[in-house]
């Protein structure tokens, strides 16, 4: 019984909560009934005022992107305002049924071309329909007006005035530079994952970088957004400014890229492909850093259209690939240094031990080539680089073994990112059993071949590098184991205070290579330009140059691709390498240079190498004829009479505009 | 001879009747009542995001489907659930706080990849009324007063956990939850009381002491800056117009300008001409009031009463303490859920991401709808088995 009772006044209690527990719900809707009778008929008068007649928006304002420029204040990329019409979708009349039509009755106000409606479309796929869509851009003023006339006929279009990316250098530099391009979804996604303030500060904004510094300094350059308090009319456009609270504009790059050294070799280049990296060894300052074929990133600001970007993207060319980040080489012959410092590491060869060079080399029943029939003979360590000696490092490579090559090796950042300010690095392969093991699914592919180690030692065989990483460990070498991170950007300057920022050229911790060493490898670099594979194309040099040639297997398009025979045929010649630093006793830069299918290191690469050196030492600036020479690959030492830096126009810019003529680019690097 | 197959093989209706009757027929027309006004909603305030209205009634019928699913649950079963639930629950919150392995977005660690990105704060939701439902179950007839002090620890964990994120919406909505089961399974009217009375005068005296306490400078213990930030842009929304504060005035705006009898279906100006943000998730009930006006939101408050006082009649008949304090506990939720959205959009309470239950769209909380009505139906049903 007691236990029924107790059941009873427990259901009880539980009741009498229940009961609580209503008057708490009937306490809450209460309270927003009476808060809404509050808004709703007390004030309701009051905020239906303000929803009808006083609509005030709030419009940010998008901050000016900032600007960038070379290491002497050319300009790379800037700003200019310009009208553009745009029309809402929501805003029309009539929904999207009546877009067509709209748009009909536009063009015959203004011109509107078949591109800026194919532009147009592929712009409304991609946003949402309250999103105001640019039409046409670049108005003249005349059009402007024309439309400012007629525009009580067209609900939901509006001209504004918008600022537009423009790169007066056109095409140079146009892999380092990257571009700007309006926001799609996929980055529209990423930005929702921002934190409140940053996604707040790209409320207006359009435009983000895609590539290239644009896209790795987005941060720096795009500014804080301000924002407008308007007042607006029913059809929402613009009548009163309430208030306003300005945007502060994004921050100046400063690169340490010289933009005339840049132009001119990527003149050199001509219609070659290739890549070319120059590094300061003494800070990691990215002096040039080229990729060809390039391409026109003010194509791409407001929306490309589709043609040309099948033209670009489909080109056997390859116009887009950065190849100085992202192209990977063999290095051939460039990659004996490497492999001779490795071995004065290891302790595996001393510079004295003497290799006989018979022409070939045989392991495991196979037969490895060299130079001609008779071989060069006794070789020491000079005489391997000086003369390329392919047997030396064959033999050094199977004494070596893959693994402690590798492990020697991966210090200079070879198969590593070298941690450039620039997005979409690749590591390339610098092999070693365990990096076989992760790459290849099939047991019998897993296994490491000791015959796969041999053509390790001239640099063939899995090994693949990036121009950027050849460079870089060049640069490392020659300046006795100094390594950076090597950096694009010297400074960012903050236009408002004026402050300057130097963007650090991080030193990581040195590596440990002897001193003597370092000077044996120096001075053989030195004798491949006095007695060696490159001796032609220095002559006359007034400078200590040294330097290494490389001729490297081209590998990649395959037969089934639908390029035309003599394209193809063209693509499978050998690659053209050069690595490079100069002056021989401090070197003040180092580089790497990759001419696509274009044979002989010391033919195509080397004198491209040459004239860097006479441009960032001498000041000097080869001359026309010259110029056409290096550009088919047909010269050797500079030939006519090299101009002066200074006097010759930069692109995009006739002779008479250089105003101030900048300083020596030599006396610049040896002021710092 | 007659018609013996009647008595042999039950028909069609016979054979359905059980799962039909897994539906409480008042609970199922609130619901329906609900959903017809959530769609409506929708349809006006999705009309610029494409299939928004198509994909809200997509969720609806999703959640039918859990709700049907989880009303064939016998409460028994879930009873067996609600310590491996939480278990897991609080398991999945550690490994989510640990350096390096839960996901970080915009400075909060709520998410973590367990294949999918999961949020598992969202599990305790459930779990812990669940979870304390059985602890009470289980002291039932012995309850001392250290019983809830094992269930304010019980409680403790896991909110402390999501607090710590920081997600401090979803640590009270947990919190809320597990002290509405504490309070059900009897806790003492002398400690309910006080604790009632402490956070109306520290309401009374925060909107009291805003301007001063609002000053620049001045740092509140607990609250991060975003949190102290949000309550002091209730306090006075005109301080922020480019964040929350806008969201606050133009959501009055919309509501107030649609009067007694609203502006009329599609007719909202405030919502077709983008004033109003998030209008189809957390401020849709801003779209809704100035589309229906006060009537609108009456029938809606309707709705939502008619809804809980079933749900509260359903514990009060319900057959063991377990379902008592379940269904109760997620009555209130429920209530808690649509006051909170509504409170916030109208501007009583800060802006914290809470939808406002069968009107906000978003698939997650309709399926977690669908689950509660569907506990409630279960207790229902079984209630009804065990009287017959």
């Amino acid at each position: 019984m007691t236990e029924l009772r107790d059941i009873d006044r427990e259901l009880g209690a539980f009741r009498l909560r229940l009961l609580a527990a209503v008057a708490f719900i009937v306490l809450g809707f209460g309270l927003l009934a009476a808060r809404l009778v509050v808004l709703q008929v007390v004030r309701h008068d009051d905020l239906a005022l303000q929803a009808e007649a006083n609509r005030i928006a709030i419009v940010p304002i998008v901050p000016n992107r900032g600007l960038i420029v070379d290491r002497n204040g050319v300009v790379l990329a800037s700003n200019y305002s310009a009208y553009t019409l745009e029309i809402t979708p929501s805003r029309i009349h009539g929904g999207s049924a009546a877009l067509e039509p709209l748009i009909d009755e536009l063009s015959q106000v203004l011109e509107i071309a078949p591109r800026d409606r194919r532009r147009f479309r592929r712009l409304l796929d991609e946003s949402k329909s309250f999103e105001s869509l640019p039409i046409r851009t670049k108005l003249t003023d005349e059009e402007v007006a024309r439309f400012m006339a007629q525009r009580f006929r067209f609900a939901g279009v509006d001209v504004k005035a918008r600022l537009f990316r423009h790169y007066p250098m056109g095409e140079v530099g146009s892999h380092l530079l990257g571009y700007i391009g309006r926001i799609n979804q996929a980055e529209k996604k990423a930005i929702e994952d921002w934190d409140d303030e940053r996604q707040g500060n790209y409320k207006g904004t359009e435009y983000i970088g895609k590539l290239g510094l644009e896209q790795a300094y987005e941060q720096e350059l795009h500014g804080t957004a301000g924002y407008e308090e308007v007042e607006t009319s029913a059809g929402g456009r613009a009548v009163r400014r309430l208030s306003s609270q300005p945007a502060t504009p994004g921050n100046t790059l400063m690169l340490s890229i010289d933009i005339r050294l840049q132009a001119l070799v990527e003149a050199m280049f001509g219609d070659r492909r290739g890549a070319l990296v120059a590094i300061d060894p003494r800070n990691g300052e990215v002096l040039a850093f080229v990729s060809k074929p390039t391409f026109d990133p003010n194509l791409f600001v407001d929306g490309i259209d589709s043609d040309s970007w099948r033209e670009l993207n489909e080109s056997i060319d390859k116009p887009l690939l950065n190849r100085a980040l992202r192209g990977t080489y063999p290095p051939g012959s460039t990659f004996k240094p490497f492999m001779a410092m490795a071995a004065l590491q290891s302790g595996k060869r001393t510079p004295s031990t003497v290799i006989h060079d018979g022409g070939t080399f045989q392991f495991g029943g196979h037969t490895f080539r060299s130079h001609g029939d008779g071989g060069l003979g006794a070789v020491d360590m000079y005489r391997s680089i000086v003369k390329s000696s392919n047997v030396y490092y064959y033999s050094l490579a199977n004494e070596m073994g893959v693994d402690l090559m590798h492990q020697t090796l991966s210090p200079f950042a070879f198969g590593q990112k070298t941690g450039i300010d620039l997005e979409g690095e690749l590591t390339g392969v610098l092999p070693s059993t365990a990096w076989k093991k992760r790459v290849y699914r099939k047991p019998e592919q897993q296994r490491w071949y000791a015959g796969e180690t041999i053509s390790l030692g001239i640099g063939q065989g899995y090994n693949h590098f990036t121009m950027l990483q050849l460079a870089s460990a060049t640069s490392t070498l020659v300046s006795g184991g100094q390594r950076f991170k090597p950096r694009l950007v010297r400074e960012v300057v903050d236009v408002v205070s004026n402050q300057r920022r130097r963007v650090a050229s991080d030193a990581l911790e040195p590596l440990p290579l002897k001193a003597e060493h370092v000077e044996l490898i120096k001075r053989a670099l030195h004798g491949v330009t006095q007695e060696g594979t490159s001796t032609r194309v220095f002559l006359g040099a007034p400078y200590a140059s040294g330097g290494k040639t490389g001729t490297a297997q081209a590998v990649g398009i395959r037969q089934n691709e639908k390029y035309n025979a003599s394209k193809l045929e063209e693509h499978q010649r050998d690659h053209s390498l050069y690595t490079a630093m100069a002056p021989v006793e401090s070197p003040t830069i180092a580089l790497a240079v990759v001419v696509e299918n274009a044979g002989f290191g010391s033919e195509a690469a080397a004198p491209i190498a040459r004239r860097v050196f006479d441009y960032v030492l001498l000041g000097q600036y080869p001359s026309e004829e010259d110029l056409a020479a290096t550009r088919i690959g047909r010269s050797s030492a500079p030939i006519g009479r090299p101009r002066r830096a200074d006097e010759v126009p930069l692109p995009g810019q006739p002779a008479a505009l250089v105003l101030a003529p900048t300083p020596a680019p030599a006396a610049q690097l040896a002021a710092r | 001879m007659a018609h013996p197959a009647i008595f042999s093989r039950p028909t069609l209706w016979q054979r359905l009747r059980p799962f039909v009757f897994a539906f409480d027929g008042p609970l199922m027309l609130a619901t329906l009542l609900l959903a017809a006004i959530g769609l409506t909603a929708m349809y006006s305030a999705g009309f610029d995001h494409g299939t928004r209205f198509v994909d809200h009634g997509r969720n609806m019928l999703i959640a039918l489907v859990v709700m049907f699913a989880a009303a064939q649950v016998n409460p028994q079963q879930l009873q067996r659930l609600a310590v491996p639930l939480y278990v897991v629950g609080v398991v999945l919150l550690i490994v989510t706080a640990l350096p390096g392995v839960g996901i970080t977005k915009k400075g909060a660690t709520r998410w973590l990849n367990v294949g999918v990105v999961i949020q598992p704060s969202e599990i305790l939701k459930i779990a812990m009324p669940l979870m304390l439902a059985w602890w009470f179950q289980k002291r039932e007839g012995l309850l001392r007063r250290s019983d809830f002090l094992v269930a304010g620890a019980l409680l403790a964990v896991p909110v402390a956990l999501v607090a710590k994120q920081p997600d401090l919406g979803t640590a009270l909505l947990i919190l809320f939850g597990g002290l509405y089961v504490i309070f059900f399974a009897g806790l003492s009217w002398r400690l309910v009381l006080p604790l009632l009375l402490v956070g109306a005068v520290a309401i009374a005296a925060l909107v009291l002491a805003g301007d001063q306490i609002c000053q620049p400078g001045v740092k509140w213990p607990v609250l991060r800056d975003y949190q102290q930030h949000r309550v002091c842009t209730l306090l006075d929304p005109s301080k922020d117009p480019l964040g929350k504060g806008f969201h606050i005035i133009q959501g009055m705006i919309a509501i107030g300008s649609g009067g007694l009898s609203g502006k009329g279906f599609m007719q909202g100006s405030q919502t077709h001409l983008e004033f109003i943000p998030e209008r189809t998730t957390d401020f849709i009930f801003a779209a809704f009031s100035e589309e229906f006006g006060f009537f609108g939101v009456l029938l809606l408050l309707a709705g939502f009463t008619f809804l809980l006082l079933r749900g509260l009649m359903i514990a009060g008949e319900a057959p063991s303490v377990f379902t008592r304090l379940l269904a109760a506990s997620v009555t209130l939720s429920l209530f808690t859920y649509a006051f909170v959205n509504m409170g916030m959009v109208s501007g009583i309470l800060p802006v914290v991401g809470v939808p406002l239950p069968f009107i906000s769209y978003g698939g997650t909380a309709m399926v977690s709808l669908g689950l509660a009505l569907g506990i409630l139906m279960s207790v229902a049903r079984h209630r009804r088995l065990m009287q017959t």
